[in-house]
């Protein structure tokens, strides 16, 4: 019994119908009673309807396989099964092996017989292997002499044969069959091949006008057959629709014959050869010296021949292949570059789903599209110039929505290029999106801008160390460079003042700018590259008097990386003694000790905005806030204010009233202590790097 | 004479007295309501631009010509009128007339990757090989054995408009008879042509590898069209994209074919407007007399051998002034699908027939414009 049952079953469902199919085998037909029949059918609807939406794994094709030929059920259920033995990925060579070997025991119909041999020219390509079907070929090439099997056991040869399988015997029962049967298309096409492989065996004369020599053994299968070729494509596999229908008769006509918008990966031997003459099919087979494409698996085996690998025919095959970006990353090919780019911007104009009104049923596809792209711009840490110029013309039209993770992980992988050349292309068009959308788009733009100053930060401190400046393609000067650089971030500052004005001084908002300017205060420091730009009033003060203390936090964390880049420039400054092209300015200086006076003004002396900030004294009256001067430190501010209760609550629990002003002296360093205890580490830094604590108030 | 209804299309011609006054009248009324931007100010900063290109790759090259295309005036605002040119006159006249009065689908190209112009006759081999493969898919096929069908790859010698451009070449498909009579090359079943034609703004951008031919013209079945295109794509990595024409375009085409000038007039200028209503569409369909739109033309035309976009725009506006003036509808509200004139006449599908073959080159000229314009 156990024996009998499968170890693995397929994943996409239908596994206690398998199993139940399993038992049943064993239990054979000698008890058939019509509740059995109602079951068995439930249980191939099952499986018919997983083989079709899913395929089936290779287990489940195995067991199938079994009850099928052993014809325990009966021609018309083996029948039914055989039609849904539809492969999820591929088919495993065994089955196939113990599946002839049931043909020999005889217990199944010539209809089924018929059937499986159909099956198995459609299914060919999909089995893993065929050295041990072909061991079997002396049995196929027997069944020939069964009329009805031979025109579909010919095509199951004609698929097969090598070589080494023509045979002089074989070639002789081939003519005998000829002389029996007649001029038969099918014999036809095998003894053609036999010619072809070993033209001295045969001395007749074939005729040279080509035919249709087998019928189509596919038509059962055709949909199923094109999903299965498009999920062993994928470099996920993934629930498929399956084409059904002539509603898809355009895209597969605008697609022309390709399953996929990324083209297979085929060697190129055609343009190169094509040049010699007198090519023949031999000729390409054998041919030898470089290395082929399809052979290509290993990280080791790229370096062995990355000397005579053959490119691709369609440059736009490697997007999918890890190892063929590794050779395109280092390639100094201009013309690789230049296929990969003309490929890439036009698929990515025909397949834009936002150029076309009616055709959003293709979004899928094009998002899987753009994921490939982006997949392959991470690990070549690199952007295509491509993508760059299809953002030129689709950003204008885009909606702000269709596929907007993708569009927006594009925008961080633009090449390096100047600032303000690219502005009016695409950040301004960026921008009108950006106002007009909701918080949350652009708290994502504003993420993106982060990734792209990243990418063009890492690319330039690369950039500066492994070559001499001047070569630099864009940019003729460093100082060019890290102009644009700083254009973008004061862009960045503009846009973010301008959606904190709009969207009311949101906090969420204000933690993915602060996001931002952590990259933009460490610049000097963690990239190497000479520049600092501070953030615009409109976000320091926002995140200075903000309500949220995480905010405050970040924002004392953000200045202590300003002041230790800024140390650090000043140092070497000094050091280098001569002046160069990349001494700050003092304005830069003045600007951020001028916030860093308000800083510790508002946090640590309570005396805020002593220089630059008027306030009318009536207006405070009225306010009453007249000691506005005094009410403003670590324990007034807005967003430690409970802090600073829960402090005294916690230490004097005994206290009936909470007096604020208490927190002074001795307790001013114990509350600072409790303050750092809960979290507050970018204020630790900041009154570490910032404050002299001989200063207590 | 006019019915405009849903399904029929409203067909009437010009009767040549409204010609003398009409024409009068409309150009008054469009003098003062013609608004054409000049010239935007960004062209001001391509001298900066030009900097970038020393010692710049062909892929930047490649960049920077599509950051100028996207930033400035997507066309240049005036174009030479179509010219009879000197290098047309060795063109063999028979191929000419062979690829005049068909209807031609239009499509892009990008650059072909290793095209060699000594290897037409393997390619011929090659790309019949494919198509039988394609048409007995699973089954062996020989390169140079033989098929029911004859593949020929031909020069086109001399269809280009300067030295540099690279010569076009035309694909035929022809069916051998199954007879071994004496007319054993068929009929033909497919044909198509690639060419280029003042087609340096591309020519610069690419290294010797590439061999530029933006545009492509098919006639045939599409199914052929896609198995031919397919061979192309794998074999030289380029990549066929179909090229509509959008209204825009077709009325530059409209007023630089009526601005040519033709010994005699072979067809009537016609416009095909369409308005997108349901539950069927209504097409208006608009006829002139071509002296009448030549008459139109020369009114409005002011640059000597030029046509700017001003002129455009005014020529246009009078035909739609008029068409209101009697029949109270908007045209400039619906789309432009159709222009015909003795030149030439183009569809928006990207369809095309050209009927004279003094303006062949010129026509080419502005469709390899629009190719290019598509890949960049």
């Amino acid at each position: 019994m156990r024996r009998a049952r499968p170890a693995h079953l397929n994943p996409g469902g239908g596994v206690g119908t398998l199993e139940a199919l399993g038992t049943r085998r064993v239990l054979g037909p000698t008890k058939t009673s019509r509740s059995k029949d109602k079951t068995l059918e439930k249980h191939l609807k099952t499986v018919e309807n997983v083989a079709w939406k899913n395929g089936l794994a290779p287990e489940g094709i195995d067991v199938l396989l079994n009850v099928a030929l052993s014809g325990k059920f009966g021609s018309a259920v083996s029948t039914q099964i055989l039609k849904c033995m539809i492969p999820a990925t591929l088919i495993s060579e065994d089955s196939v092996v113990k599946a002839v070997s049931w043909l020999c025991v005889g217990r199944c119909s010539g209809n089924t017989k018929v059937l499986f041999y159909r099956w198995l020219v459609a299914m060919f390509d999909f089995i893993d292997h065929k050295e041990q079907i072909n061991l079997l070929y002396g049995f196929f090439f027997a069944s020939l002499q069964d009329d009805a099997l031979c025109p579909y056991v010919c095509h199951l040869l004609y698929l097969l044969t090598k070589k080494e399988n023509v045979k002089p015997f074989r070639v002789r029962k081939l003519l005998d069959l000829q002389a029996k049967m007649g001029m038969q298309p099918h014999l036809q096409a095998l003894l053609s091949l036999y010619k072809f492989f070993a033209p001295a065996l045969i001395s007749v004369s074939l005729p040279v006008r080509r035919k249709i020599y087998f019928k189509n053994s596919e038509n059962l299968w055709k949909t199923a057959l094109l999903a299965v070729r498009q999920r062993n494509q994928r470099p996920s596999p993934e629930p498929l629709k399956l084409m059904l229908g002539p509603a898809n008769a355009r895209p597969v006509k605008r697609k022309w014959n390709s399953h996929s918008v990324i083209p297979v990966l085929n060697s190129s031997s055609c343009s190169k050869e094509c040049g010699k003459k007198g090519m023949s099919l031999s000729d390409y087979l054998s041919s030898n010296g470089s290395f082929p494409l399809e052979q290509l698996k290993s990280f080791p085996q790229l370096l062995q021949n990355i000397h005579c690998l053959e490119l691709p025919s369609q440059m736009g095959a490697v997007l999918n292949n890890s190892l063929l970006l590794h050779y395109i990353n280092c390639v100094k090919d201009e013309s690789v570059l230049l296929r990969l780019y003309h490929w890439l911007s036009q698929t990515l104009q025909e397949e834009c789903i936002w150029y076309k009104v009616d055709n959003y049923e293709h979004g899928k596809e094009f998002t899987n599209f753009l994921d490939t792209i982006i997949r392959a711009e991470c690990f070549l840490q690199e952007g295509f110039y491509s993508c760059e110029a299809f953002m030129y013309k689709s950003l204008p039209l885009w909606d702000g929505l269709c596929c907007r993770s993708q569009f927006l992980q594009l925008v961080s992988w633009i090449p390096f290029s100047s600032f303000s050349e690219v502005k009016p292309l695409l950040f301004d068009h960026l921008a009108q999106l950006f106002f007009t959308s909701t918080i949350y788009f652009k708290c994502s733009v504003l993420q993106s801008l982060k990734e792209l100053l990243q990418n063009w930060l890492l690319c330039l401190s690369v950039d500066i160390h492994v070559k001499p400046v001047m070569n630099s393609p864009l940019e003729t000067t460093l100082g060019g460079s890290m102009n644009s650089v700083s254009e973008l971030i004061r862009y960045v500052g503009w846009l973010s003042t301008t959606a904190m004005r709009l969207e009311s001084n949101s906090t969420f908002l204000l933690h993915f700018i602060l996001d931002f300017y952590e990259k933009v205060c460490d610049v000097y420091i963690s990239y190497n590259l000479p520049l600092v730009v501070l953030f615009p009033p409109g976000i320091f003060y926002s995140a200075l008097l903000s309500l949220d203390s995480s905010i405050l936090n970040q924002l004392c964390y953000i200045m202590h990386r300003y002041r230790t880049n800024l140390t650090a420039a000043k140092k070497n400054e000094l050091v280098q003694k001569t002046k160069s092209e990349f001494n700050f300015s003092n304005k830069t200086y003045q600007e951020f000790n001028h916030y860093l006076t308000a800083m510790v003004g508002c946090l640590w002396t309570s005396k805020p905005f002593q220089k630059g900030l008027y306030i009318d004294p009536e207006v405070l009256e009225k306010a009453g806030v007249a000691q506005y001067k005094s009410s403003l430190n670590l324990v007034y501010h807005p967003a430690l204010l409970s802090y600073a209760a829960s402090f005294l609550l916690q230490e004097w629990p005994e206290e009936r009233t909470v007096n604020l002003s208490s927190i002074r002296g001795k307790k001013w360093n114990w509350y600072l202590d409790y303050l750092f205890s809960e979290g507050f580490q970018g204020l630790k830094l900041f009154i570490r790097s910032s404050i002299h604590r001989s200063s207590v108030p | 004479m006019l019915r405009v209804g849903p399904g029929l299309a409203a067909d009437f011609i010009f009767c040549p007295v409204v010609r003398s006054f009409s024409l009068q009248y409309l150009c008054l009324e469009t003098m003062d309501s013609c608004d054409t931007p000049e010239s935007t100010p960004r062209q001001r900063a391509s001298s900066r631009l030009k900097d970038y290109f020393i010692g710049a790759t062909p892929l930047q090259k490649r960049l920077e010509s599509v950051r100028r295309q996207t930033s400035f005036v997507p066309t240049p605002p005036r174009r030479k009128i179509p010219q009879c040119s000197q290098l047309q006159e060795d063109v063999d006249p028979q191929k000419v007339a062979f690829l005049l009065h068909k209807q031609w689908t239009l499509y892009s190209l990008t650059p072909l990757y290793k095209f060699s112009y000594t290897n037409l006759k393997e390619y011929s081999k090659l790309l019949g090989a494919f198509i039988a493969a394609e048409k007995q898919k699973g089954l062996a096929v020989e390169v140079g054995e033989d098929f029911n069908i004859k593949v020929i790859f031909s020069a086109l010698l001399g269809m280009k408009g300067t030295q540099r451009d690279p010569e076009a070449f035309l694909v035929q498909i022809l069916s051998k008879s199954q007879l071994p009579s004496e007319n054993r090359e068929g009929k033909v079943l497919w044909t198509g042509w690639f060419c280029c034609i003042f087609g340096d703004s591309l020519l610069e951008t690419v290294s010797e590898d590439f061999t530029c031919l933006p545009l492509f013209l098919a006639n045939g079945a599409e199914t052929n069209t896609a198995m031919i295109g397919t061979w192309f794509q794998k074999t030289f990595d380029c990549y066929f994209s179909p090229l509509a024409i959008n209204a825009y375009n077709l009325s530059w085409m409209a007023a630089m074919w009526t601005a040519c000038k033709m010994d005699h007039y072979m067809a009537t200028t016609e416009f095909l407007w369409s308005v997108p209503c349901s539950p069927q569409r209504l097409d208006i369909s608009y006829a002139i007399h071509p002296e009448d739109a030549k008459a139109l033309w020369d009114s409005v035309h002011k640059t000597p051998g030029e046509v700017t976009q001003e002129e455009v725009d005014l020529f246009m506006d009078c035909l739609y002034s008029h068409f209101h003036r009697h029949f109270k509808i908007h045209l400039s509200a619906t789309r432009l699908v159709r222009v015909s004139t003795s030149v030439a006449s183009a569809h928006t599908d990207g369809k095309i027939k050209i009927l004279c073959h003094k303006y062949l080159i010129g026509v080419l000229a502005y469709l390899t414009e629009l190719a290019i314009f598509q890949i960049e």
